[in-house]
């Protein structure tokens, strides 16, 4: 064996180490998360509602809410999304005019979240009136989800092979027809998990919805379904604290005296959704993909 | 595709109805539903939570939104009328930015402030130079105060926090603290005093447990009974401001918050002590006379 | 008579051609309110940052170079005390720091999963990644303060709060975005430059160093300013562990403070349009000039190492 294979294999072994400490701190963050948290879970801590300053508090009402508001969001942000991605990747000529528009997505994405939290604080809760709600939480959600869900779909559609776009344009299909039928179905695997991805990071932020959906989530009556009602649980102007919001509540004001109990469950939870987000990403795209790959 | 045009029609049409059904069937509360806001200090925020869900209970169609967001933001939201309550654990004088003039002060409580110390600095007491010496960082071993030798950690709340402006006014008697870390909650206060050797900060009444030891000072130590008698001098109000006097709801609301019930129950719980148990009133300024302050 | 209408009818646009331009409109118009939002974020923050110096009569060189913060009060010297200096400088510490940290810890990593191990980097990393991506910031402080800090106490000595800690969470926190980041930017090395430099004789760690890295440097150091970004405008987890004193640090284990800590910290206490607001959306400003200017960096390296497939 001479010098340069010797080399060769130490370096391997030192990457091979590097890449296990990685998984061990990822191991050790994940495992501590769910520790810590998982004994505390119960159907009783998922369905019940929060108490102040007394032991035995739920998180069922910020659960439901961070649910609400994350469909909330993607309902608003993802038709934005999807135009702004098909007119970046499929219409737009590579100018002056695409590369500042991406500049200013980006500048947008790397944004921190709590300046466009205040953003809205101050635009949708004082300015428009809407009041600390689940709107306010929506719409700021959406600016911050709108440039990481444009850029994931547009990888997506970029993704998709030009052939088929000739083909389309080929049979007579006007562009955006073809866009509209064979490219996005074929990008839809993509899509998919962009969304789900794009899911992940909405339903763990809190810095952007302290100041917009509000701290506190008032009782809601499950049995009343009509949106116009204050305490419906389908309500949007009513004030909406996350999970995610929660956690960060209680641990700087909380004074609950199973108050890490509470938190580190909450966290477990959180943690648990997002795992679940990610692995029906990564089930559902491919299923979609073997069902428009297939030959039926 | 004639027969999905015709489907998407219809679904739109379903979507507009049930819109305009839900909106003329929403319940006969919701049309004569009352809702008011209040806004503010974080301290205060549980204890308007919790007495608006009993006051919601009781009253149906009534509908309080409590909202945290610090006393900086409850005071703006008043003063600009956005919300009808705005909580701040500060007097509208002693924050700067605010014309108090049409904001009409409520003292809802009393809360003390006590200074902590990690448990293994074996301090307990202490008295007001040495307080003071402390925390403008002239000294910085515990064994200069009679403790055991560990290096002084300083903790303080964020400029401009309630309890802090209290704490630098009174305990400090109007020295301002060292600069040092400072953290932006009494919980986050709590945990790093309780884990870090040598530190010492102050937290209002209901944040002390087991984890932390609070401090004597003079010999007088924080109990409820000394701040009533204003032996212990480290206290403040917990305001509402209302824009004007208040009227409906938010009057009627108000007045929930003094009764007897309420203040027995849930003050108790929540650490705070009752306007009217105190044996003094003071000004924003500092101020002292001999009565409670509530006719 | 005939001609006529049938030139009429050719003139017309087809049913066809007004579908394409109205989702051609439809697009672009989606594309234009991201527009409008961008612009309206920065002209707001502008506004309201620079309200410090044009409304409160700040001067610039008191706001980047003084060292006391206390908006408001004077400093000994009779200067305002609104000088931003201690958190600029925590703020690029702490990001330079844990980039500096984790850049090798990410390569190695990526490296793993594409050159060694492509099948347990897709089974086991890569989910592992993606999930820690959406971990919410407020768990990674609350573990940094419960486990980071009392060991960097231990270990360093100090009261364990400060630059350090700041750089161990951060160092987790961006360590999946640089490696996923990484992994794409090495998939894009076309697989015949490795057959090419295997077939010369090289060693896999040879192709690895001079080849494989070389070829993806470009879209590595892009990972990297993506990730120094995102340290840059973490607010939640870094400020429960660094300490939040607005003082020039000394030493890594003493507290400091970094722009978003002190910009989460101070909002709610502070009264809209007050000098204090009004320095804390100053900071607010200093932020976004920071993200524009990663943001640049990353298209200028993108732009000298254009990687032509």
């Amino acid at each position: 064996m001479n010098r340069m294979q010797k080399q060769s294999q130490v370096a391997m072994g030192l990457l091979r180490a590097i890449a296990g400490f990685v998984v061990l701190i990822l191991a050790f963050l994940i495992g501590y998360i769910f520790i810590t948290g998982l004994p505390n879970i119960s159907w009783k801590f998922l369905t019940s509602p929060a108490k102040a300053f007394s032991a035995g508090g739920g998180i069922g009402i910020q659960l439901f809410n961070s649910f609400y508001l994350l469909i909330l969001a993607m309902l608003i942000s993802l038709p934005i999304a999807l135009g702004a991605s098909i007119y970046l990747n499929e219409y737009a000529k590579d100018n002056w005019f695409t590369s500042t528009i991406r500049t200013a997505i980006e500048i947008l994405s790397s944004l921190p979240s709590v300046v466009v939290g205040l953003f809205g604080f101050l635009l949708f809760v004082v300015q428009y009136n809407f009041g600390f709600s689940i709107i306010s939480g929506a719409l700021t959600l959406t600016i911050f989800n709108l440039p990481l869900l444009t850029r994931n779909i547009e990888e997506a559609l970029a993704s998709v092979a030009d052939d088929q776009r000739q083909g389309g344009l080929g049979l007579g299909l006007s562009k955006y027809e073809t866009i509209i039928h064979i490219v996005v179905p074929a990008a839809l695997p993509g899509i998919i998990s962009g969304i789900i991805l794009c899911s992940g990071r909405v339903f763990g932020e809190a810095a952007a919805l302290i100041y917009t959906a509000g701290q506190s989530a008032p009782a809601l009556n499950f049995a009343d379904w009509n949106p116009f009602n204050i305490d419906s649980p389908l309500s949007p102007l009513r004030p909406a604290e996350t999970l995610a919001v929660h956690i960060w509540k209680i641990n700087s004001e909380g004074i609950m005296p199973d108050l890490t109990k509470v938190s580190s469950g909450s966290a477990a939870v959180l943690v648990l959704a997002i795992l679940i987000f990610n692995l029906s990403a990564r089930y559902i795209g491919r299923k979609v993909f073997e069902k428009m790959t297939s030959m039926d | 595709m004639r027969k999905r045009t015709l489907v998407k029609w219809i679904l739109v049409l379903v979507v507009i109805i049930a819109g305009i059904g839900s909106y003329t069937t929403r319940s006969k509360r919701a049309t004569n539903q009352q809702s008011i806001t209040a806004v503010g200090s974080t301290a205060l925020q549980p204890l308007v939570e919790a007495a608006s869900e009993q006051y919601s209970a009781e009253h149906s169609g009534i509908f309080i939104n409590v909202q945290g967001g610090g006393s900086g933001t409850g005071l703006s939201q008043i003063e600009s009328g956005a919300v009808q309550m705005g909580n701040s654990d500060l007097f509208a004088q002693e924050k700067a930015g605010i014309d108090p003039q049409h904001l009409v002060d409520h003292k809802i409580a009393v809360v003390g402030v006590a200074p902590i110390v990690n448990k293994k600095v074996g301090v307990t007491r202490l008295t007001t130079s040495q307080l003071i010496a402390i925390f403008t960082g002239k000294v910085k071993n515990w064994r200069a105060v009679g403790g055991k030798n560990i290096p002084i950690t300083l903790i303080n709340r964020t400029q401009g926090s309630g309890t802090r402006v209290t704490f630098e006014k009174y305990a400090l008697k109007g020295h301002s603290s060292a600069v040092a870390q400072e953290q932006d909650s009494s919980g986050t206060v709590r945990q790093i005093v309780s884990s870090t050797p040598g530190a010492v900060s102050y937290v209002s009444f209901s944040y002390i447990n087991k984890d932390v030891q609070p401090i004597s000072i003079d010999g007088v130590s924080p109990t409820e009974r000394n701040v009533m008698l204003n032996h212990w001098k480290i206290w403040a109000y917990e305001h509402i401001y209302t824009n004007g006097k208040p009227t409906g709801l938010t009057k009627k609301f108000l007045n929930y918050l003094q009764t007897k019930h309420i203040q027995t129950t849930l003050f108790n719980k929540l650490g705070y002590i009752s306007v009217k148990d105190m044996h003094y009133q003071r000004t924003w300024k500092g101020q002292l006379s001999k009565e409670s302050g509530v006719a | 008579m005939q001609n006529q209408k049938l030139a009429k009818q050719l003139m017309k646009k087809s049913k066809t051609a007004r579908y394409e331009r109205f989702g051609r409109l439809l697009c672009l118009s989606a594309l234009l309110l991201i527009m409008v939002i961008v612009i309206g974020i920065i002209a707001f923050i502008a506004t309201k940052g620079m309200s410090t110096f044009m409304k409160d009569h700040i001067s610039m060189k008191d706001f980047f170079t003084g060292t006391i913060w206390n908006p408001g009060a004077k400093t000994p010297s009779g200067h305002a005390a609104v000088g931003a200096l201690p958190m600029i400088v925590g703020s690029f510490l702490v990001t330079i720091l844990a980039a500096i940290l984790s850049t090798p810890f990410a390569i190695g990593t990526a490296v793993y999963m594409t050159e060694i191990s492509p099948k347990r980097g897709a089974k086991i990393l890569q989910p592992v990644t993606e999930l820690l991506v959406g971990i919410p910031s407020v768990v990674y402080g609350f573990i940094g303060l419960s486990v980071v800090v009392p060991f960097v106490r231990n270990t360093f000595g100090g009261s364990g709060f400060g630059i350090l800690s700041g750089t161990f969470v951060l160092f987790v926190m961006i360590l999946p975005t640089i490696v996923s980041m990484t992994v794409d930017s090495l998939k894009s090395v076309p697989t015949y430059y490795r057959q090419a430099s295997l077939a010369l004789g090289a060693t896999k760690w040879q192709t690895i160093w001079k080849v494989v890295l070389r070829a993806a440097s470009p879209g590595i150091l892009t990972a990297v300013v993506f990730g120094m970004a995102r340290a840059f405008g973490e607010a939640l987890a870094v400020q429960m562990v660094i300490g939040n004193a607005s003082l020039m640090p000394h030493n890594l284990v003493s507290p400091a403070s970094t722009l978003t800590s002190v910009l989460t910290a101070g909002m709610g206490n502070t009264v809209m349009g007050s000098l204090q607001n009004d320095a804390l959306w100053s900071l607010a400003l200093v932020l976004l000039a920071m993200s524009l200017f990663f943001n640049l960096l990353v298209h200028f390296i993108g732009k000298k190492g254009a990687f032509s497939k």
